[in-house]
């Protein structure tokens, strides 16, 4: 219920903005935005507090054993049923801590948007309705549903950057991001409901009547059609060897070439999605996009909404295709490697005070990717913790360089200079975001990173009897990737330093930034709550950790079990 | 009541976190109180002695056998009773299981010495950064921030959190460096940060490799089955990527072993030492001589040589060859030296070669000692001494090294040059800081009776049966070492009379007096009776050696 509630309120929220509140009245738009996000906040703790309760994730281990997640605060409402569609939204390990990220960086965003008089009344409505988006998609368990928020999500993205954006490139950043999404979207839609005929064929099979009557069975329901969006059944699905004693699944049927439909449409799926994660070759939009938005949206954008494309890859993708998993992430990791040093490297080259944290979202995400890739669950576990510091950690970033351009106008690295004597609080704050990023052992930065290179140093030969991997060489060259993937966090060091020092550090130009005064109250709560949640990870890391393992178990038990059919 | 306030004050979980408590309590004070910067200031100094108190207290406990916690953690590994290190005052507790970590401290008489070093040296550092006066409260919490990563570090038993202390420590010294150094300060802050950050790096990658295929991280477990070639519950190794057994350790072993040589630094690794050294602020060049160069060799101690035995005693030769080439080439280099700083930076590089010695005769017989080979009752004679010398020789320069740059120090601070051509004769002038400048100098170049001798006689009489010819070069760097020594005294203190600096106020002012007064005092016990503290690291290195 408590989900359905954010969901409602910050849609309403923006309703009544659009509708009731006069243009003039930039106040009270701040105002009815920061209530409604304040709100989901706290629902957001609850949710996450709820998640976290022993029986909650003893239940959810348990669970995993099944290959099948566990979830919270479930709602399952019909609403096309004639397609098999229905409003069905959960919480699980994985999801849990998104959401509380969810609330902190749009309740941040609020905040630093504070300053904002143009069309204040609109921004804050179309804020909120981007909030909703990310919302939707990381609660839903209708993969239809996640579908409408993915795509919900994007319209005011566009609407806010093309309009609220840096002037020299906003139309420009706003497009090529919208197409780049839009098209990956695209592809991992065609895949999904390649998925759902196959699985409705399959079940609707009048020779094998057999297989509905198990779904039934498992599923509980009596009532559950052949065609579903719903995410159990999707679930079922994919682990049908498991329940049907070895016999080929509705994933497992050849497809085009020969090659069954796990293993031909996951590219199709985890890159199409990937491409809000900022994949290699696909992240070419990000930098571009980031540095166009405006400094909330700029937050959202890369703290949350690029997780969506890693947590949707990982649900839609690696979950429900781990037969595609095996076969494409060897070799996908290769990309993600790329996203890593490559980033970091372009990162080291920018003059742009806003372009180096662009690039730096890419080499991080890559570390996310990475993390998937490792197939174990340390390392799973790891990127899901990642997910969760870089969301909040690129958010506290994004913060800074806003704070530092509304005094400087200006975010051209050389020119700058001698900030941290005029604005301390956000030197600090810069500082602590670097050293979180370079991966600094004690902070949340490290508890991700090391679970990530530990999971891919191990590799996913785990089981090497169950485990097929066809494209592989002979030898296995995770490791490799790992020590390669180290690189990137030394240019991550070199980077951050570098900016930091020349923005933060020298002498201070009065001629050139005259009134320069430091930040507001509400920039400073921003900053202080962001710093926080990323303590929190660190000083607690266990919090975090058992959470997300919890709701990655599943998917690694998927991932570790036999598959039957080599297609 | 009482009992238990003690064993709270005494848990090395406390002496860990107190210094950053006193951090979080300084920046307090900036925000509430920010004019008031000797409250600042005394409220860091403050909390630095009841961190002083800690160590001490620890010490003595640890000598008499008699710590007051509980000895025997809560779920330890039970092979961890095999291993050669035997911890007091132990704690154990979850901390991040998800990578197999836990909360796991103790100390034995190596880390004891250490933690009553890193004791001494920060309050000591603290007064001398009184003469600060930019960003005073920041500097001071940065000061018990860098105090927070040594200790941490040297009571870790966790490699994951062994890791968490190193690399926490460079943060406040890199800023230390960054914003109140010298003139070059952003070049050596960032080379200093870049080099560690290298080296720490492949420590950061053996550290998991070694995790996946032993399964913990306890260093004790580890220590105990790690070289006999077992996963930490007595099975067999989990081998990655189809390397061999031989591949993994030697990959470990470079790894760990660049890392360290890095921070001590042994010859070539040494070059951002003398850039560092000598634009950090007086205080942070004190403790980042006197203290964090020993976590170099204090890795070595616990870590490379007891994991690794049979790399080491293959390795030996070319770490003693190291080792002399940075006594000599160190030596040498600061005699080159025109400025004072830069010279007393050199003479680290010098002085922890005989550290780097005495650590490749450990390495040199430790694996025959644990494999039960035959050894000779002159070997292990030999070895012990070397060992024991080579530890003396870190808390020994730890004092000496702090001394000399809080006389460059002060020097600098009153005359604003380091140029030694630009000083001498000026003993006539200031009489009170010649005398303690000879004094200090003197215990660097080993005067016998000061703290410095015994130590490295110790270092070469050990090593002499292991390494004749190596040890023999070394000590003609002991002559070089009275050279550059006699270089600089001379060049400040003797000779004609700089005119220039008699109208100037160069005398050593008593606070400076009182920060120097412990440290001397110390370097003439330890000259004279070095048993107060022998014993103690005596009966970590002859249980190392099953003595």
């Amino acid at each position: 219920m408590l989900v359905t509630i954010i969901l409602a309120v910050l849609i309403i929220a923006s309703l009544v903005l659009l509708l009731f509140v006069n243009e003039n009245q930039g106040q009270e738009a701040r105002s009815i935005a920061i209530l409604a996000t304040m709100i989901t906040l706290v629902l957001s703790v609850v949710i996450f507090l709820q998640m976290n309760q022993p029986g909650n994730l003893a239940a959810a281990q348990s669970n995993a054993g099944t290959g099948r997640s566990y979830f919270v605060d479930e709602l399952n409402i019909p609403w096309i049923p004639s397609l098999g569609i229905g409003y069905h939204v959960g919480v699980d390990g994985v999801t849990a801590p998104m959401i509380l990220l969810t609330g902190i960086a749009t309740f941040c965003g609020v905040l630093i948007s504070w300053r904002i008089t143009d069309r204040t009344r609109e921004f804050m409505a179309f804020f909120l309705l981007l909030a909703a988006g990310v919302y939707g998609v990381f609660v839903s368990l209708d993969m239809f549903l996640l579908f409408f928020w993915y795509e919900f999500a994007i319209f005011p993205m566009y609407l806010l950057i093309a309009t609220w954006g840096w002037v020299e490139r906003r139309e420009y950043a706003a497009m090529k991001l919208t197409l780049y999404i839009l098209i990956g979207s695209v592809f991992a839609l065609v895949g999904l409901l390649v998925l759902y005929f196959s699985m409705g064929a399959f079940f609707s099979d009048l020779a094998h009547p057999e297989r509905l009557a198990t779904l039934r069975q498992v599923l509980n329901n009596p009532t559950a059609t052949a065609f579903s969006f719903d995410f159990s059944h999707f679930e079922i699905a994919s682990r049908w060897a498991q329940l049907a004693n070895g016999q080929p699944g509705p994933f497992d049927v050849a497809s085009i070439g020969g090659v069954s439909i796990a293993r031909f449409w996951f590219p199709f799926i985890f890159i199409g999605f990937g491409v809000l994660a900022g994949l290699f070759p696909f992240h070419n939009w990000s930098p571009d996009g980031h540095v166009a938005a405006p400094t909330a949206v700029s937050m959202i954008h890369a703290g949350v909404l690029m997780k969506l494309g890693a947590y949707a890859a990982l649900r839609v993708g690696v979950q429900l295709l781990p037969e595609g998993a095996k076969v494409h992430l060897p070799w996908i990791i290769l990309l993600a490697l790329i996203n890593v040093v490559y980033g970091a490297f372009i990162a080291f080259r920018q003059r742009d005070f806003k372009y180096v944290i662009g690039f730096s979202s890419v080499s991080h995400m890559g570390l996310v990717s990475m993390g998937f890739a490792s197939m174990n669950l340390v390392g799973m576990t790891g990127a899901g913790l990642q997910m969760f510091s870089h969301g909040a950690m690129t958010a506290l970033f994004f913060a800074c360089v806003g704070m530092v351009y509304d005094q400087a106008h200006t975010r051209d690295i050389p020119s700058l200079g001698g900030f941290g004597k005029k604005l301390p609080f956000v030197a600090t704050a810069f500082v602590f975001a670097g050293l979180v990023s370079m991966g600094m052992p004690g902070l949340s930065g490290f508890i991700a990173e090391f679970p990530i290179l530990s999971g891919v140093f191990q590799g996913p030969i785990v089981n090497p009897a169950t485990l097929q991997l066809t494209y592989t060489p002979t030898f296995n060259y995770y490791p490799y990737i790992a020590i390669l993937s180290a690189l990137g966090i030394i240019v991550t060091a070199a980077y951050v330093l570098r900016v930091a020092q020349q923005v933060f550090g020298g002498e201070f130009n009065e001629a050139r930034f005259p009134g320069v005064k430091g930040v507001t109250l509400t920039d400073k709560f921003a900053i202080v709550l962001l710093a926080g949640s990323l303590l929190f990870v660190a000083l607690f890391p266990n919090v975090m950790s058992s959470m997300i393992k919890s709701g990655m178990a599943p998917v690694v038990t998927a991932l570790q079990q036999n598959a039957p059919v080599g297609r | 009541m009482l009992g238990e306030i003690t064993k709270f004050f005494l848990s090395l979980s406390t002496l860990t976190f107190l210094p950053m408590l006193g951090a979080g309590v300084v920046m307090l004070l900036k925000i509430v109180l920010p004019e008031q910067k000797s409250l600042g200031r005394n409220v860091a100094l403050l909390f630095s002695l009841i961190v002083l108190i800690q160590s001490i207290a620890l010490f003595g406990y640890y000598a008499a056998g008699t710590c007051p916690i509980g000895n025997v953690p809560a779920n330890a590994n039970a092979n961890a009773s095999a291993s050669p290190f035997v911890f007091a005052c132990e704690h154990q507790s979850e901390f991040f299981p998800l990578v197999g970590s836990t909360w796991h401290v103790g100390i034995d008489g190596l880390s004891a010495a250490m933690i009553l070093l890193t004791g001494i040296l920060t309050p000591l550092a603290m007064l001398i950064s009184y003469e600060i006066e930019e960003n005073v409260h920041e500097h001071m919490a940065l000061f018990l921030f860098f105090e927070m990563g040594l200790l941490g570090l040297f009571v870790s038993l966790d490699l994951f959190t062994f890791f968490l202390f190193w690399e926490l420590s460079l943060v406040p010294m890199y800023f230390l460096i960054n914003i109140w150094g010298g003139e070059n300060r952003r070049y050596a802050s960032f080379k200093f940060f870049l080099y560690a950050m290298g080296g720490s790096l492949g420590l950061l990658l053996a550290i998991q490799l070694i995790s996946s295929v032993a399964g913990t991280m306890d260093i004790p477990t580890l220590v105990a089955m790690w070289p006999k070639n077992l996963n930490a519950t007595g099975g067999a190794l989990t081998l990655p990527f189809g390397a061999s057994l031989e591949t993994v350790k030697n990959i470990a072993f470079l790894a760990f072993f660049v890392a360290f040589a890095i921070k001590v630094p042994i010859w070539p690794f040494h070059t951002w030492l003398p850039d560092a050294h000598t634009e950090a602020p007086t205080a942070g060049s004190m403790l980042l001589a006197g203290v964090m160069l020993k976590l170099g060799a204090y890795g070595f101690l616990r870590l490379v040589i007891p994991l690794f035995p049979a790399q080491s005693q293959a390795f030996a030769p070319v770490i003693a060859i190291l080792a002399m080439a940075g006594i000599i080439l160190g030596a040498l280099a600061a005699w080159g030296q025109t400025d004072f700083k830069r010279l007393v930076a050199y003479s680290s590089v010098n002085h922890m070669g005989f550290v780097v010695l005495g650590i490749a005769a450990f390495a040199a017989i430790y694996n025959t000692i644990l494999t039960g080979g035959a050894t000779s009752a002159e070997q292990m004679r030999s070895v012990t001494l070397a060992t024991n010398g080579a530890v003396l020789q870190m808390f020994n320069h730890g004092l000496s090294s702090a001394g000399m740059f809080l006389l460059v120090g002060a020097l600098y601070h009153k005359a604003h040059t380091r140029d030694l051509t630009k000083f001498g004769g000026l003993w006539t002038l200031i009489p009170v800081y010649g005398t303690l400048l000879i004094f200090t100098s003197m215990a660097s170049l080993g005067l016998p009776g000061l703290g410095g001798f015994v130590s490295e006689f110790q270092v070469v009489a050990g090593s002499w049966w292991f390494f004749p010819t190596i040890t023999a070069v070394s000590m003609l760097g002991l002559l070089m070492t009275g050279a550059y020594i006699l270089k600089g005294i001379r060049a400040v203190l003797h000779g004609p009379v700089n005119e220039h600096w008699r109208d100037h106020h160069l005398e050593i002012s008593p606070r400076e007096v009182l920060a120097l007064a412990p440290l001397v005092i110390l370097i003439l016990v330890t000259g004279v009776w070095p048993n107060w503290i022998m014993p103690v690291i005596n009966q970590t290195v002859t249980r190392l050696f099953g003595l």
